[in-house]
């Protein structure tokens, strides 16, 4: 049962960097919506807001109706939103299915916990490695195990940070398939991404930021056609595509 | 590090996965039955220290029984809390000279002699365990290396307190009663007590790695934070497991001071001790059951022996200190995890000689990583 | 009443000064190389001893002698780096390489007492047994140039650190090792030197420790480290000069204790530790922990 994720005019400064102004971004319950933009335009710092993993300044959060701006991750996670990290936070030293048993679950039996795990690794694909320590999974595997364990707990939004990022492109579109598998169950997907392509396909609603500001939200569609959008990747030059679109512009800023 | 599923005694081995081969009667094929290994090997292994006292009689023997099971106590405590959290402690002395204060002044005070006085031993670990409490409600919030720091002033703090106090008899010391035991079995008592210290150390300490309580832990020692954002309640998690094992280290050091019946504050709170059960830890290897054990069992007696060789007892220090360098510098994860390791290699150069030559296949282990089998992790 | 006060008072502040150097070299030891050198305090009572032989058995001025004995710890410093802490990686390698220190101390410490034995010696040179009268105080002369050396080997420090360009790259490896390695400052090396230079000023520390203790053993190390890992934590371990300052507030703390209650007076480090860290886990000057564990 899910619910829409919202974040109001949220602001975040570190010392003299003010990394996120007055943002306001909206994942629609049940839907996928995209967050993109330059590198250090504010994505990371905006899901670390949301998530607990940094104070915010100013602004709120909610989750439904629900007020949650401030909450601690545990928390969070407790309301059923979970996050993966742009680089992947694993347990090296556990197996692969101890990892998935570290999330906390009420009301399951031992064996219930273990099954359910399962299922998630065969979901994802990793299953044939659930003894396998954590620390030797390949980069691509890791990114799946953290999916798998945030799955863990059911959460009713998933945020990912970069799902795509450095992984080999058959892996991508297993990735982009799974998500929509479970965005078809009912989950709500809010995604950092730079991978245009992968955006594009997959994400009902985009939002961009740029220097910690929203510059635009739509669809794709409507959003790769923005001027803004150009301007923030690009830095004011006409006539050039959004990287990853088309051909390739010269290199953006950031 | 490999993360190892054995028992006490067990031999260092991994797992063949699923559908083992059953092949028998060589020694590489009983290599591949690990488990089978491992529960004889503790059955052998207990039995042995079980008569240890009735094979070798003379005091000396049973004296060197007696420390080096104190030890595996410690050892194996000491581990269940900073081995499977990560969070290294030097100031367990702390724990073992409150048990052994108490003790004498228990027993002293209430009137206890004789056998009757092991009966405080649980009481003196409990003591040690609530003092662990507001110990580790300060230190437990703080980076690991400077918690590390915070027990090394613990350390002090105590040492200092047992010599200025007076209920502990400042630096003059106190003496604990003095058993009534015949002279030529006079050690055994306290062996078997040590013994079954030991053992309930050894035990606590699988049964903790098997449980949900020991993933919790683990995942702290991985990464405390994202434990903590799924939901792992990483503050009593941790004071727990240090409680716990504060309550065993109080008990094992009781029982030491009613051994050697004496209670001097530089020998209760004796850096060195720290140091040692540091060392048998990473010895043996962090973090596994076994590890703790057997680095008690080969260093301890090491050390008594030393001890013995001359009366200026300085050579241990230089030696324990030179061989911990040599452990951490070139067996990082200590003796266990890289000999299951060296056995993995082993085993599966043996596989693929096997399947070279055309022989019934032998299942290879996954190279380089150590598994439990999957029902391992939360029974 | 008042001139014993105003005496332990001048007395804290001397000593504090010799203790301010020797917590320095742990402070940038820990912010360079992001280690705690448990082995410093055995390290000072090398320096103690190597200066006692050299005024003892060649008849040299102690002063003179630290010529001699600063150049010599800081190559032991670079030895112990490079044997014993370079090669130590992986994730436990904060814990390891504290454990390696302590290990480095308890090796160290055998070996003076094989060498020297478990009785107390103390340094006599022309200052250890005058001192200076002002106003109401006596100024032992040993309380002034410990003094006074800690001030000149802190002003070299500072220089060094702000004025040089190895300085610079020191204080780059402080703030980010990654980034300070990716403009091609070798962290390896300044690493290395760093730790060398935090052994050097114990032998500075160790001279000044040697005359004004009143007797030393190889056993003393154990009472320095546990004051000086008390002044690092508190302060908060990231900030020379906030080491500087609780050093002397700690020294002249304990002195002032001393007062009324001798036994007691070393226990001020310790409540000082307990109650500061309670109340604000990173200490008095330390910045909220930026670094993965």
């Amino acid at each position: 049962m899910t619910a829409t994720l919202r974040a109001e005019r949220v602001s975040k400064a570190f010392g003299g960097l003010q990394a996120l102004a007055d943002c306001s971004l909206a994942a629609e319950a049940g839907r996928i919506t995209g967050l993109i933009g330059p590198n250090g335009s504010g994505k990371t710092t905006l899901f670390n807001a949301i998530t607990g993993y940094e104070r915010i300044d100013s602004g709120e959060v909610y989750l439904g109706d629900r007020r949650i701006t401030g909450s601690p991750p545990q928390r969070v996670f407790a309301m059923g939103i979970g996050r993966t990290f742009q680089l992947t936070r694993i347990f090296p030293r556990l197996t692969v299915l101890e990892n998935m048993l570290v999330p906390a679950q009420r009301g399951l039996s031992a064996r219930q916990h273990r099954e359910h795990a399962m299922e998630l690794l065969a979901f994802t694909g990793i299953a044939d490695h659930a003894s396998a320590l954590a620390g030797t999974l390949s980069y691509g595997q890791r990114k799946l195990l953290e999916l798998s364990y945030v799955l863990v707990a059911d959460p009713a939004v998933v945020l990912l940070d970069e799902p795509a990022g450095g992984v080999n492109p058959s892996l991508i579109n297993h990735i982009a398939d799974r998500i929509r598998e479970l965005n078809e169950a009912g989950k709500t997907f809010l995604l950092v991404e730079h991978n245009m392509d992968f955006v594009m396909s997959l994400c009902d609603q985009v939002t961009v930021l740029d220097s910690g500001t929203v510059v635009a939200s739509g669809t794709p569609a409507e959003v790769r056609a923005d001027p803004r959008v150009l301007d923030a990747y690009l830095g004011g030059a006409p006539g050039d595509e959004i990287p990853g679109a088309a051909s390739e512009p010269e290199a953006s800023h950031g | 590090m490999t993360a190892s599923e054995p028992a006490a005694g067990q031999q260092a081995a991994g797992t063949t996965g699923p559908g083992a081969s059953k092949a028998t009667g060589t020694w590489s094929s009983r290599l591949a039955r690990p488990r089978l290994a491992g529960a004889a090997g503790l059955v052998i292994l207990i039995a042995a220290i079980g008569f240890f006292p009735l094979v070798f009689t003379n005091a000396t023997a049973t004296n060197f029984g007696v420390v080096t099971l104190i030890f595996v106590a410690v050892v194996a405590a000491w581990n269940l809390f900073s081995g499977f959290s990560g969070y290294l402690s030097l100031g367990h002395a702390v724990f073992y000279g409150t048990g052994a204060y108490f003790l004498v002044v228990a027993a002293k005070d209430w009137n206890f002699t004789n056998s009757s006085v092991f009966w405080l031993l649980p009481l003196a670990g409990l003591v040690a365990a609530v003092v662990a409490i507001p110990l580790g409600l300060i230190a437990l919030r703080v980076r690991r290396h400077t918690f590390v720091v915070i027990t090394i002033a613990y350390f002090f703090i105590a040492q200092l307190a047992a010599s200025n106090l007076k209920v502990t008899g400042g630096s003059s010391g106190l003496l604990p009663p003095v058993p009534n035991y015949a002279a030529s079995t006079f050690n055994n008592p306290f062996y078997y007590v040590a013994m079954l210290i030991a053992a309930a150390s050894v035990a606590l300490s699988w049964l903790i790695r098997r449980s949900r309580f020991g993933l919790q832990l683990r995942a702290i020692r991985d990464d405390e934070d994202r434990a903590a954002g799924l939901g792992v309640r990483a503050m009593p998690v941790k004071l727990s497991a240090l409680v716990l094992s504060a309550f065993i280290t109080g008990m094992a050091g009781a029982l030491w001071v009613y051994f050697i019946g004496e209670a001097y504050p530089q020998f209760v709170f004796d850096p060195l001790f720290d140091l040692a059960v540091v060392l048998m830890g990473f010895f043996g290897g962090l973090g596994t059951v076994a590890g703790p054990v057997l680095g008690a069992l080969v260093l301890e007696p090491t050390q008594l022996w030393l001890n013995l060789q001359e009366s200026n007892g300085y050579s241990a220090e230089i030696l324990f200190g030179a061989l911990f360098l040599v452990v951490i510098i070139f067996l990082p994860r200590g003796v266990l995890p890289t000999g299951a390791e060296y056995l993995t290699s082993i085993r599966a150069r043996i596989a693929r000689r096997r399947s070279a030559e055309g022989g019934p296949p032998v299942p290879v282990p996954e190279p380089a990583s150590q598994s439990t089998p999957a029902a391992g992790g939360t029974q | 009443m008042g001139s014993e006060i105003g005496q332990a008072i001048a007395a804290g502040i001397l000593g504090g000064g010799v203790y301010a150097l020797m917590a320095a070299g742990l402070t940038l030891v820990f912010g360079v190389l992001d280690i705690i050198n448990v082995a410093q305090g055995i390290l000072v009572v090398l320096g103690a001893y190597l200066s006692y032989t050299i005024s003892q058995h060649l008849h040299l001025d102690p002063l003179v002698g630290l010529v001699i004995t600063v150049p010599g710890m800081f190559l032991l410093g670079l030895v112990i780096y490079w044997l014993f802490i370079r090669p130590l990686r992986g994730a436990e390698r904060t814990s390891m390489t504290l454990l390696a220190c302590f290990a480095v101390a308890l090796i160290i410490e055998g070996v003076l007492y094989r060498v020297y034995g478990s009785g107390y010696v103390s340094i006599t040179a022309w200052f250890t047994s005058s001192s200076i009268h002002i106003l109401d105080f006596y100024l032992a002369d040993s309380y002034l140039i410990g003094f006074g050396l800690a001030a000149v080997a802190m002003a070299l420090l500072y220089l060094m650190l702000y004025r040089t360009t190895f300085g610079r790259a020191v204080r780059a490896t402080m703030q980010n090792q990654s980034a300070a390695r990716l403009i091609g400052i070798d962290v390896t090396r300044v690493s290395a030197v760093t730790f060398g230079i935090g052994t050097a000023v114990t032998a500075v520390g160790g001279m000044v420790y040697g005359a004004i203790s009143g007797g030393f053993t190889p056993n003393s190390g154990y009472d320095l480290i546990s004051r000086l890992l008390a002044i690092v934590i508190l302060a908060g371990m990231g900030s020379i000069g906030g080491a500087l300052v609780t050093a002397v507030l700690m020294t002249t703390a304990e002195a002032l204790v001393d007062i009324w209650q001798p036994d007691w007076s070393v226990a001020v480090f310790y409540a000082a530790l307990v109650i500061i860290l309670t109340i604000r886990p990173a200490g008095l000057f330390g910045r909220r922990a930026v670094r993965a564990q």
